[in-house]
């Protein structure tokens, strides 16, 4: 008699972190169930108790060396809660700076480093051919382009926070340093090149999209909800706004949310086999209420972008399907629209006459218990939630990330993907690539979605040799 | 009285060097330009020998002494840099990072510490010893200062400079062994303590991250000590 069996991808390659994936077949070879699974832990919202609130920023960085700078905006949004101050207008400029040259450098990463070998040489190219040396050996000019383009946001958070990887620059009340004449100079004189790559990268995308006509049609393209962040005229925004779901039509759903109530549109739910919690829109329940973030999803909730390159662009994104762009697919073309917006803006804010100007700290005590920062990450909307003693020490804190906000989006992709390509008979690289290369779409950080401590999740089966569980045991 | 009573000379690292009678090897150390690590000792607080990190070789000794605790001798011959009490200075350091939690990379201090610049002057990359991670309590109750006992490394400066220059004794050491720890007034909350004048001269003479002043981020808390000989010699003037 044919046997259920179970595939295993383990290690899932090319994305930040470590997760595995398993498919579950069916007696004929069918899949019938596929899970992401994220393997690794951490535990930042337990260990931060205590701890005095001036230091969180930089201790939520530390959850990730690749988006260090969204948790210190989204920290440092909310220690201003906890002081009740509104920070200089110069620091709040400065600090959208930050945080857009990260979402360049952290999108340029996940584009070029972790998915061009997929795009360029197709879905089953030889593994050992797959990765960024790869690329520079076919197309060394866009393998330049996305690493300039790192390079490009890398330095300008370099040249604001003195240091690449987790900057202490921004702190509660606004940041630490003015910008100074020559680093805004030095950093314009950048912006012109990243931004003609910027464009000829999204035209070198959009010829190669046509090409996977078969994939846009089964990468997570399923109705989904999209929720992110927008400015009060609708526009892009990744530094302060309002939560917006639009649902797959393209319909506005919720409007104008206040981000510091989000636990009252945004369940959690513990899986036992991965550490990644998922969320999911509490009117509509776990089942229904799947939502996507990111830039998929910004692009969806928007009006505009509000710079004129990124508008044409974001007109010609929105035809690319009816309604909402619903394939994950697309995740890489909002990718590239934003890095063409981030670059615009931050042109745009180097050139306030404001942006030079030494005022850019409020000093005060906390003058509240509880506070809520929320920002947009490269990967989505990030939230950090703080409540404080009187003496001004952490007693609680709460994360939302947004790859546990694509979780259940994720492992309906996965789903998707393995059932259109893996057959269980006549495994090939390519249909398990696929599979990868889906996950890689969503641009998951698996470091920052498993900071929390608290229900380990873990199950243990016992199977017999005829595949029935004989015994289970689940730690809730 | 011969002048030999009031001048000792001694050789320190094989240099020759002349001394007051009195004075201790880590001051003619000091006025020689030869570098003796140390992190109680601090000048203008009177001597405790706590840290041992200056521990020296004096030729005909059996043990290693504290050249901050010990006064100079004629025709002494001190070793203030030898494999051996490198070594020992390198233990002595783990011991303080394994002790306590000392994290440099979210501490208020970092990049201006002391017991981080040691780990740097002597080489220390990664521990021998096993973390204790102990769980330690961090005192803000005061309206302008944090005591943050997991980074503290008991070296009393605070204690000193409390009771001696600004005569109020608000700080002091209870407990023993790896118990001990520094307490204000009779073991109550720094903000409830009647005796502190909210001067701030402990928080600057800390060594590390453990005392800083509210509100300051990662890597914001710089040390202003200039203040402190000119403190003491004013008061020994006045005398």
């Amino acid at each position: 008699m044919p046997e259920s069996r179970t595939i295993v991808i383990d290690p899932v390659t090319r994305i930040e972190g470590h997760s595995k994936i398993t498919l579950h077949l069916d007696e004929h070879g069918n899949v019938e169930d596929a899970r992401f699974h994220v393997t690794q832990f951490r535990g930042f919202e337990k260990f931060c108790e205590g701890r005095p609130f001036s230091e969180m920023p930089s201790l939520m960085a530390r959850i990730c060396g690749i988006c260090p700078v969204s948790h210190l905006i989204a920290s440092a949004k909310a220690c201003d809660a906890l002081l009740a101050v509104k920070i200089p207008p110069t620091a709040e400029k400065l600090r959208r700076i930050f945080s857009i040259a990260q979402v360049v450098q952290s999108h340029a990463l996940s584009l070029f480093h972790l998915s061009s070998p997929d795009l360029l040489m197709g879905m089953d190219a030889d593994p050992a051919e797959s990765n960024i040396f790869g690329v520079l050996g076919k197309n060394p000019e866009l393998a330049r382009d996305g690493i300039a383009l790192r390079k490009f946001g890398q330095q300008i958070i370099e040249r604001l926070g003195g240091k690449r990887i987790h900057p202490a620059w921004v702190v509660p009340g606004g940041v630490s340093e003015p910008l100074s004449q020559q680093d805004r100079d030095e950093i314009l004189k950048t912006v012109p090149e990243a931004l003609a790559i910027a464009l000829r990268s999204l035209e070198w995308l959009k010829s190669t999209t046509e090409k996977f006509r078969s994939e846009i049609e089964s990468f997570g393209n399923f109705p989904s909800l999209f929720m992110g962040i927008v400015k009060k005229d609708g526009g892009l925004t990744f530094y302060d706004g309002e939560l917006r779901f639009v649902d797959a039509s393209g319909e506005v759903i919720a409007d104008r949310l206040d981000p510091s109530r989000y636990f009252e549109y945004i369940g959690e739910k513990a899986e036992p086999w991965s550490y990644l919690k998922s969320t999911y829109y509490l009117p509509m329940g776990f089942h229904d209420g799947v939502y996507r973030v990111g830039p998929l999803a910004r692009l969806n909730v928007c009006d505009c972008c509000g710079t004129p390159l990124a508008d044409e662009e974001l007109a010609e994104f929105r035809q690319l399907q009816a309604h909402a762009v619903r394939s994950s697919f697309y995740y890489h073309q909002a990718r590239l629209v934003e890095i063409l917006y981030c670059v615009e803006r931050i042109e745009r804010l180097l050139n306030d006459p404001e942006i030079l100007s030494t005022h850019v700290r409020a000093l005060a005590l906390p003058n509240a218990l509880e506070g809520v920062g929320v920002a947009e990450a490269p990967r989505g909307t990030l939230f950090h939630h703080y409540r404080i003693d009187e003496q001004g020490l952490i007693r609680w804190a709460n994360l939302i990330i947004a790859t546990g906000q694509n979780n259940l989006a994720m492992n309906r992709s996965v789903l998707q993907v393995a059932q259109r390509y893996v057959d269980g008979d006549k495994l090939t690289h390519g249909m398990l690539n696929r599979v990868e290369a889906v996950i890689r779409a969503y641009d998951p950080c698996l470091s920052c979605s498993t900071h929390a401590l608290g229900q380990m999740a873990l199950t243990i089966q016992l199977v017999g040799a005829d595949g029935a569980v004989l015994d289970e045991v689940s730690r809730p | 009285m011969s002048s030999t009573d009031h001048v000792k000379t001694l050789k320190i690292d094989g240099r020759d060097c002349s001394a007051r009678a009195g004075e201790t090897i880590l001051d003619v150390a000091r006025e020689n330009n030869i570098p003796i690590l140390r992190l109680c000792e601090l000048e203008g607080l009177s001597t405790v020998g706590a840290c041992r990190l200056c521990l020296v070789e004096i030729k005909g000794a059996r043990k290693l002494l504290p050249a901050c605790a010990t006064a100079v001798d004629e025709g002494m011959e001190v070793t203030t840099n030898s494999e051996r009490l490198q070594s020992y200075r390198r233990m002595i350091v783990e011991m303080l990072f394994t002790e306590g939690n000392h994290v440099c990379s979210v501490c208020v201090s970092n990049g201006h510490c002391e017991l981080q610049a040691m780990a740097q002057t002597l080489g220390i990359t990664h521990m021998h010893l096993p973390y204790r991670y102990p769980k330690k309590q961090v005192d803000a109750s005061h309206e302008r200062f944090v005591l943050d006992h997991n980074r503290c490394i008991l070296c009393t400066r605070c204690v000193r400079v409390c009771d001696e220059i600004e005569g109020a004794h608000t700080w002091d050491v209870m407990g023993r062994g790896i118990d001990s720890k520094v307490i204000t007034d009779l073991n109550q909350p720094w903000g409830s303590s009647e005796s502190c004048t909210g001067c701030g001269k402990c928080v600057h003479v800390c060594p590390t991250g453990a005392l800083f002043e509210k509100g300051r981020s990662v890597a914001e808390m710089e040390k202003r000590r200039q203040f402190l000989p000119y403190l003491t010699l004013m008061r020994e003037e006045r005398q």
